[in-house]
This record gives structure tokens, C-alpha cells and sequence, in this order.
């Protein structure tokens, strides 16, 4: 009992360490220095201590600093608490989605068995999405409560794009679903040791869908339309300052880690390595023991997970410097007329073959 | 089986604690200066033209609805991907009747014009 409680804490504190602690800071660096490369420019690289700039890393520490500094700015007129609130209910299920998140498979260590997720939910897939669309109401909350016309029209474009998207995303897991005939996150991951049963593979078409629909309910760019810097000045957050503004900006990193993590969840078989079962890399480090090889085993899939989803971000990160935003009647059409039927037609072919092959 | 929650339980916890400790810190870090110019809601500098709360374009409302049909479409949809290949044939045939009856649903709602934004 209470040794597995104790095994929870460390997975949480794990998690929180690198969704929160790691990802979220060092990916508002990467954004910057990315953005600067792909531009052919220098880059964030003034800040320093004693004359370091360390590739300008130091910038996170200074981000961190201005935010608590900053005044906490609310508008007259505004609705106080709601205004408070919002950041709250908008960062909570961006944190909250990684309890069902499998970040490693199975592994026995020193006669206890270690299931590498906080919460092994047999509704994995949907309790992401019930979680996840929670955080609409922080942002339409923020542009409500903030007495400011820029605030409520990024607010009404984001709920609108927000729900219209939550509906794609449904209907494209379908057919990974259909496939592995389960929502629990790990069953799904174990089910695609072998290369070619990757989802990848099973499920071309749902995974180009999911990635756009993912980084339209993240809002990113090119469907950043609710929060359009040259239309809107911020969207839902035009009034927010200090570390509210960073709590919406966390929030929206964090979602980034956890389309990642999905991505490579349901289409790139999670945290296995391609043409090497659990058991080839267990016989590997047969020499070092029972322990010692699962143990090493263990990091090597947590390591190849995170690699994986670190180049999930990357990919997302050029998609925001590539492409311009699509203008918002462009991201409803994409939505609704083409995504949507293209999702329903998914999933009668994936049925299909399905019966077939059987 | 709730007891599966358990790790969701504590990281909500952690969460709400993260959340509230930053909102708490921010208010009391910073500097706190009032004057009636800079209170007002931003609008390019100029003062306030028009209250944010007026009546607003009824397309969003309307993506709102169709929103809840649509999602009820997908609440159901999940519990037969997972028995699929249980089903079988029956299973398809079943779910080929529900998705012709909203794929009709959705041409009326296309044809009508629910869906233009132009």
C-alpha cells in the first residue's frame, strides 16, 4: 500500500519535473532560438551572468524573474474573480492530462512490478479529452471577465474553434481505436511493439487529421486565429500580466508536450524501438541481471519516449515558423466540411478492412 | 477500480496547488500603482468606444449546437470502436445506419448554410 503510494509520488514528481519543470521553460527558449534560426537571425542571447549568455539559456531564468515582478494588472470594470480564476482552470487540465499519460511500459524491479504511468485508467484516451476541453472554459472565462472588446472576440473565436475541433479530434481516434480495440493509453502503447502495427502504419490518414486538429485545439499557429497578434493584440489574454499571462503561456507549452506525447502514443509506438521488442533489448542486458536489464531497459524506453516527443514539438515548432494563419472562416471550413466528413469516411474504411481482414 | 484515480487524485492536487501558489505569488510580488488612465481596458490607446457586451454574431452560437450533436455522435461512436472487432459484420452494418442518418443530418445543416462563415 504505502509502497505504492510512494511509487506514485516519484512518477508524479517525475512528470512534473519534466512537463512543468523542464519542457514548459525550455521550450519558450526554443521557440525564440528556433524562430531566430529559421529567420536567419541571432536570436534571444542578452541576457547573461558575469558575462555568460550560454546560448542565451539564461533568458528563462530572466522570463521567470520579470513575470513574478510584474504588477498584476486587472482592468476597471472587470469581474475580479472570474478574471483571477481564469488562468487557474485554464493551467489545471493542461497538468492534469499526464495522469494517464504511459511514458514506459511494464517493468519488474526487485520483485514489484512498475507500470510506468500516475493513473493506468482503462478510459486513458477519453479521460485526455474530457480533461483537456475543460481548459476551454479558462479561456472563454479570461475574454468574459476582462471587460475588454479584443479580450471577448479572441474569447468567442477560441470557444468556437476549441469545441468545433474537439469534435474532429473524437472522430479521428476512432479508427486507432477500432484498430487496437482499447482506450487504456498503455494497451494501446504495448499493442505496437512490432514496427509495422505502429499507428503510423494502420492509420495514415487519422494521423495527418489528429496533428491538425491537435495543434487547432492547442490554437497554435496557422490556427492561432483567437489569439491573432496583428488583429487582436493577444485574444482572451489581452488584459493579463505578471505570471497570469505565464500561466496561460505554460499552459499552452505544456499542451504542446501533451499532443506530443499523445502523437507518439497513438502513432508511433509509444516507447518502443522500431525491430526491437522488449524482450530482444531484455536478452541484450542479460549480463547484468534480471534487475539491472529491466532496470536499464526502463530508461532506455523512457529516454526513447521523450525523444519522440521531442520530435513531435519540433515538428509543431516549424509548422508555427512555416506557414501563415489561415484566415478563421478558412479554419471552420477545414473543420467542419473537410476534416469531419474525411473522419467519418476514416472510419467506415477502417471498419471495412477490419471485417475483411478478419 | 476507483482506486486507479488515486494518482489522477494527488496530481489534481498538485495542480490546483501549482495554479493557486502563482496567481497568490503574482498578486503579492508586484508592484501595485493605480491611476484612473491606466485602468482602463486596453484599447489601442484610445479610451473605451463600446461596451464588449453587446449582441454577437449568431454563428457561434450555432457552432455551439452543433458542437453537442456532433460530440454525442462521438460519445457513442467510442464504446463500439473499442467492441469492433467483437461485433463484427452486425457492428458495421449498425453503425453504417447511424452515420448515413448524420451524414444526412450534416448535408442538411451543409446545404442550409450552417456551415458558411464567409
Amino acid at each position: 500500500m504505502w509502497i505504492d503510494l510512494a511509487i506514485t509520488m516519484v512518477k508524479i514528481i517525475f512528470i512534473l519535473t519534466v512537463t512543468v519543470g523542464f519542457f514548459a521553460p525550455v521550450l519558450t527558449w526554443v521557440e525564440r532560438k528556433q524562430s531566430a534560426m529559421m529567420q536567419d537571425r541571432v536570436g534571444a542571447n542578452r541576457a547573461d551572468i558575469f558575462g555568460f549568455t550560454a546560448l542565451g539559456l539564461f533568458h528563462i531564468i530572466a522570463d521567470a524573474l520579470k513575470m513574478f515582478t510584474k504588477e498584476d494588472f486587472i482592468p476597471q470594470g472587470a469581474n475580479r474573480a472570474l478574471h483571477t480564476l481564469a488562468p487557474i482552470i485554464a493551467l489545471i487540465p493542461a497538468i492534469l492530462t499526464f495522469a494517464v499519460v504511459p511514458f514506459g511500459g511494464q517493468y519488474t524491479l526487485w520483485g514489484k512490478e512498475v507500470n510506468l504511468v500516475i493513473s493506468d485508467l482503462d478510459v486513458g484516451l477519453l479521460f485526455v479529452f474530457a480533461i483537456a476541453s475543460i481548459a476551454t472554459y479558462g479561456y472563454v472565462v479570461a475574454g468574459w471577465s476582462s471587460n475588454n472588446n479584443w479580450s471577448l472576440l479572441g474569447a468567442m473565436r477560441t470557444a468556437s474553434q476549441m469545441i468545433s475541433y474537439e469534435v474532429t479530434m473524437g472522430l479521428t481516434v476512432i479508427g486507432v481505436l477500432m484498430v487496437y480495440g482499447s482506450m487504456q493509453l498503455t494497451q494501446i502503447g504495448a499493442a505496437q511493439e512490432d514496427f509495422w502495427r505502429w499507428g503510423f502504419f494502420l492509420q495514415p490518414v487519422g494521423f495527418v487529421m489528429f496533428f491538425a486538429a491537435s495543434i487547432a485545439e492547442n490554437k497554435r499557429v496557422p490556427f492561432d486565429a483567437p489569439e491573432a497578434e496583428s488583429e487582436l493584440v493577444a485574444g482572451y489574454f489581452t488584459e493579463y500580466s505578471g505570471l497570469k499571462f505565464g500561466m496561460f503561456f505554460m499552459a499552452e507549452f505544456i499542451e504542446m508536450v501533451t499532443i506530443g506525447a499523445i502523437m507518439t502514443i497513438l502513432f508511433f509506438g509509444a516507447w518502443h524501438l522500431p525491430f526491437l521488442t522488449t524482450a530482444d533489448l531484455l536478452s541484450m542486458f542479460d549480463f547484468l541481471g534480471d534487475n539491472g536489464a529491466n532496470l536499464v531497459v526502463m530508461l532506455i524506453h523512457v529516454g526513447v519516449f521523450f525523444g519522440k516527443v521531442t520530435f513531435f514539438i519540433f515538428v509543431q515548432m516549424v509548422i508555427r515558423w512555416t506557414l501563415p494563419r489561415f484566415r478563421y472562416d478558412q479554419i471552420m471550413k477545414l473543420g467542419w466540411k473537410i476534416l469531419l466528413p474525411l473522419s467519418l469516411a476514416n472510419i467506415v474504411v477502417t471498419g471495412i478492412i477490419i471485417l475483411a481482414l478478419n | 477500480m476507483l482506486e486507479s484515480y488515486t494518482g489522477a487524485a494527488i496530481l489534481l492536487l498538485i495542480a490546483t496547488a501549482i495554479a493557486v501558489g502563482m496567481v497568490v505569488a503574482t498578486s503579492i510580488l508586484g508592484p501595485k500603482r493605480n491611476f484612473a488612465d491606466k485602468m482602463e481596458p486596453f484599447e489601442c490607446g484610445e479610451s473605451q468606444l463600446v461596451s464588449p457586451y453587446q449582441r454577437f454574431s449568431v454563428k457561434f452560437y450555432l457552432v455551439a449546437v452543433l458542437f453537442i450533436l456532433f460530440d454525442i455522435e462521438a460519445v457513442f461512436l467510442f464504446p463500439w470502436a473499442i467492441l469492433y472487432k467483437k461485433l463484427g459484420l452486425f457492428g458495421l452494418i449498425e453503425m453504417m445506419v447511424f452515420l448515413l442518418i448524420l451524414g444526412v443530418g450534416l448535408t442538411y445543416v451543409w446545404i442550409r448554410g450552417g456551415l458558411d462563415w464567409e
